[in-house]
């Protein structure tokens, strides 16, 4: 992966396997404390405690295929590159809640990239599911959410690509608002 | 400036079209694969031209999808085209620029694009 927004791509399309019906991805940049949070919470299945014991490790899957998965072990490599540090939390019957981070500073820190993609890509592969992104700063933050968008669409799907593009836009429009006041 | 205005501006040219998209027998499916494997292999730009090409275009006949492993990492990203009485058509190591032409040239023109098929590659 080139950039972490494709790692949390990722990451919640393992909520949605779980049946999550609302899933939340937090990003959180201190540059006082010079660190990058992510975390990505759901309401899906969960796992049962000795699958979460061995989940980081690439031999277990869900995946049907090949007896192969990347993704966890992925974010968990990039997050102890960069002097960070992963968590990951389940209860069978709740949710999963996912936590890496980084220092933000360390030369070996991948780039956070295209998150508002990553959340257009999310809602196209599953209108239906609700999703809140919420990005902070040391000095404010910007928050999207799906429930909102729904409400006024009035029946029509977040999956039209006129919708997408608006929401694509309006959350790079307020990253960037975010990002501004970050100095 | 995108405005929650701008939203629903958008969504009452849609009401008043009643165009929206519907997923009927007849339609064509675009599927793209977004396991670990195909993200990583870049799917989420192929991913996103495609549905803006589609939207652009307005092909009200067309349903982009995903999918998770197709089976075929080393060739990801994988695009599989599924239309009415024809053969699945599946598209391998795609990038964003090739995306947009599969739109225009076999959606549209309904010529599929032989050298970036499978059996091509293989």
């Amino acid at each position: 992966m080139k950039e972490l927004s494709l790692n949390v791509l990722d990451l919640a399309q393992n909520s949605l396997s779980a049946g999550a019906r609302h899933i939340t991805i937090e990003i959180c940049e201190s540059l006082k404390e010079d660190v990058l949070r992510i975390r990505i919470a759901d309401d899906g299945i969960g796992m049962d405690p000795d699958f979460l014991e061995r989940v980081t490790d690439p031999f277990v899957t869900t995946r049907k295929t090949r007896p192969v998965g990347m993704g966890i072990p992925f974010i968990k490599m990039a997050a102890e590159m960069a002097e960070g540090t992963f968590d990951i939390r389940s209860r069978k019957g709740e949710g999963t809640e996912l936590r890496a981070s980084f220092r933000l500073s360390h030369v070996d820190r991948m780039p956070l990239g295209d998150i508002a993609g990553t959340i257009a890509t999310l809602i196209q592969g599953a209108p239906e599911v609700d999703y809140t992104y919420v990005r902070s700063t040391d000095s404010g933050s910007f928050e999207f959410d799906t429930g909102r968008i729904r409400e006024m669409l009035e029946g029509i799907s977040l999956r039209e690509p006129e919708i997408l593009d608006w929401i694509k836009d309006y959350i790079m429009q307020g990253e960037t608002g975010v990002m501004a006041q970050n100095k | 400036m995108k405005t929650i205005e701008d939203l629903q501006k958008i969504r009452e040219e849609m009401q008043s079209k009643i165009s929206l998209r519907k997923d009927e027998g007849d339609s064509i499916r675009v599927v793209v694969g977004m396991a670990t494997c195909g993200i990583a292999a870049g799917a989420r730009p192929v991913l996103e031209a495609l549905v803006n090409e589609v939207g652009r275009r307005q092909l009200k006949n067309v349903v982009v999808t995903q999918t998770g492993c197709i089976g075929v990492c080393r060739l990801e990203p994988i695009v599989e085209v599924y239309e009415k009485d024809k053969e699945k058509v599946t598209y391998v190591k795609m990038d964003a620029e090739m995306a947009r032409t599969v739109v225009s040239e076999h959606l549209v023109n309904g010529r599929v694009v032989q050298a970036w098929t499978i059996g091509a590659s293989e």
